[in-house]
């Protein structure tokens, strides 16, 4: 610590050129802190509970259906503990625009299925004897403002109700929270029974979207993948079983594959700010060489020499990387720039440690080039550049 | 590495040193055949013309770089054989340098200025505090120890490089044409202080100057001429 004044002292020289080396540093920490949110709200949203959890679906293609049937047959697959299902409505509030997924579903099995989901049990009672009882995260509640008693209607882009109507009406008898920060408390879920009576007949009737099973062991889940799509091989809905997780980032890839894009981005960013930032610190390398050269003259040696260089570049870049992802962690904090639109939105602490060794690895790398340059510098040649 | 002399024993001996600088495919003889010996306590004045060598001759002194051929021994050290890590080490330890423009870090105050060589000891903050205060004390620059250089003249940027010089207690005190930058009274002021550094404190000095009135205050005077000492004139 005794070499702290010397290298503050250091990046001090120039102000204006070390204030805006550290916001472009800041800026590129802001945009890694959006992209990561962004990302999380995209391929998370499957909680610790997916890991024993897989998603049952038809092999050629999600909007597939498989018949309801399966769901016993699948129950009786050595290492599944139960099984349940959901199909996915494609429902409209108002506008399309407002998109949010609304599913129809068994509500017990469901609920047991995933306990990530809260929802107080005089509600859950309440919808067990509602047929037309949906119950509805807190995100999209307090988004469109609505309360335990509201009639919410949705259109549906694909079922039409028996009368030849896609608007279906929904009584609302319960909002359910989120158990931690990472489940998804935007959609909608009404029940399977009325979803299954009202709708046209002819219009896959007995049929739902894809299964969700819980297996006993997770540790076995790729065996019991196996048995499941194999159960049901050479009929008319071959099955296509996968972690949750997985189904969860097929999903999200529709959209584009989102790792690919966020890194493709970053990348970009990054290799700018090394740019910029590995220029100032060999701008003031040079600048400098004399007075290096006068440390040398007066005993650092070429390791201390390069280990001061080196401790510039890395102050710089972790203080713009700390200030940079500290105000990401502000400003996503203050909830999600769509108005609700995406199903998760927070910067994960994980990233928050990568971003940290990120600004250390930029600050390294950056640094390790005009360092060198420093340490190999004569010290008579860099004295007679005074 | 062994302790200098100080007992009035020599201290710097410079044996047949050569020093070939190559620009591309020239070979430029800066220093030929060179022999010099130092006594420790001396003030050894060495003039020349431009291009004669002596600010070579005292990097070599300083282990700052190396002879092409020959010894260079300080206090029994044969500097040229040390390694640069090694070497960075004896100078960190047994050299100061007064330099011509001071060279002093305007980033830093006078007083972190002249505590930079002794980051390089094992000496606590308030020691390394109190050794800063003694030798700004001698260069007579208390009042002036939180000033940064631009806010000094350019004889107390010169005495703030004294003070860093020798605030590490070095056995040998190299300056490189310390009052070529000053004028007369800054330069007699500095001068004064190198006087009394070595009538004072036995600080062995030796000078590389273009000025007669400089040359004048040493014990002793060594001409350098194409790479050649010339004469020799004891003061």
């Amino acid at each position: 610590m005794k070499y702290w004044h010397l290298i503050w002292s250091d990046l001090r020289r120039k102000k204006t050129r070390t204030v805006l080396t550290l916001l472009s540093i800041v800026v590129a920490f802001v945009l890694f802190g959006f992209l990561s949110a962004i990302k999380q709200a995209l391929t998370g949203g499957v909680s610790l509970e997916g890991a024993n959890r897989l998603i049952v679906r038809h092999r050629v293609s999600i909007i597939q259906l498989l018949p309801q049937s399966y769901q016993q047959r699948m129950e009786r697959i050595a290492g599944v503990a139960t099984a349940t299902h959901q199909t996915w409505f494609g429902g409209i509030y108002q506008d399309p625009k407002n998109f949010f997924m609304q599913n129809p579903v068994v509500p017990e099995g469901f609920m047991d299925m995933h306990p990530e989901f809260l929802l107080p049990a005089d509600q859950r009672q309440a919808w067990l004897q509602m047929r037309t009882g949906a119950v509805v995260g807190r995100k999209t509640a307090e988004r469109f403002h609505w309360k335990i008693g509201d009639k919410v209607p949705i259109k549906s882009t694909i079922w039409a109700q028996k009368s030849g109507s896609f608007l279906w009406t929904f009584d609302i008898v319960g909002i359910f929270d989120g158990r931690d920060k990472n489940t998804d408390t935007t959609p909608l879920f009404f029940r399977y029974d009325y979803f299954d009576e009202a709708r046209r007949l002819g219009w896959g009737k007995g049929m739902v979207g894809w299964f969700t099973i819980r297996v006993k062991d997770p540790a076995k889940a790729a065996e019991v993948a196996k048995l499941v799509d194999a159960e049901f091989e050479n009929s008319s809905a071959e099955t296509k079983t996968e972690p949750e997780g997985a189904f969860v980032q097929a999903w999200a890839n529709q959209i584009g594959d989102i790792a690919l894009i966020t890194a493709s981005i970053l990348g970009a960013v990054f290799f700018t700010i090394l740019l910029v930032t590995g220029n100032t610190i060999s701008q003031s390398v040079r600048e400098r060489t004399g007075e290096l050269g006068v440390l040398k003259a007066i005993g650092f040696s070429n390791v201390q020499v390069l280990g001061l260089v080196l401790a510039e570049s890395c102050l710089l870049a972790v203080l713009g990387g700390i200030v940079g992802l500290a105000v990401a962690w502000l400003l996503t904090s203050r909830g999600d720039p769509t108005g609700g639109l995406l199903p998760l939105y927070f910067f994960p602490f994980h990233d928050v440690l990568i971003g940290v060794a990120l600004s250390v690895a930029l600050g390294v790398v950056t640094g390790f080039f005009p360092a060198l340059q420093a340490m190999r510098l004569r010290v008579a040649e860099a004295l007679r550049r005074i | 590495m062994s302790e200098p002399s100080r007992d009035g024993g020599v201290l710097v001996v410079v044996d047949g040193v050569e020093k070939v600088f190559h620009r591309g495919s020239e070979d430029i003889q800066v220093l030929k055949d060179l022999h010099l010996k130092v006594p420790a306590g001396e003030f050894l004045a060495l003039m020349g013309p431009s291009g004669s060598g002596k600010s070579t001759l005292l990097n070599l002194i300083g282990g700052l770089d190396r002879p092409t051929r020959g010894i260079v021994s300080i206090a029994g050290e044969e500097v040229d054989k040390l390694s640069d890590r090694h070497l960075a080490a004896w100078r960190a330890r047994h050299i100061g340098f007064v330099f011509q423009l001071y060279n002093l870090l305007p980033v830093l105050t006078a007083e972190r200025n002249v505590e930079l060589p002794l980051l390089l000891t094992h000496l606590s903050k308030a020691e390394r505090r109190q050794h800063v205060a003694a030798a700004l004390e001698m260069v007579g620059l208390s009042q002036r120890a939180h000033h940064y250089p631009r806010q000094l003249s350019g004889g107390e940027q010169q005495r703030v490089g004294i003070a860093r010089g020798i605030v590490t207690d070095p056995t040998l005190l190299l300056c490189d044409e310390p009052t070529g930058d000053l004028d007369r009274k800054a330069g007699d002021e500095v001068l004064n202080l190198l006087q009394a550094l070595n009538r004072e404190h036995g600080k062995t000095i030796i000078m590389v100057t273009h000025d007669p009135h400089a040359s004048a205050r040493a014990s002793r005077t060594v001409y350098l001429n194409k790479g050649q000492l010339t004469n020799v004139q004891q003061a």
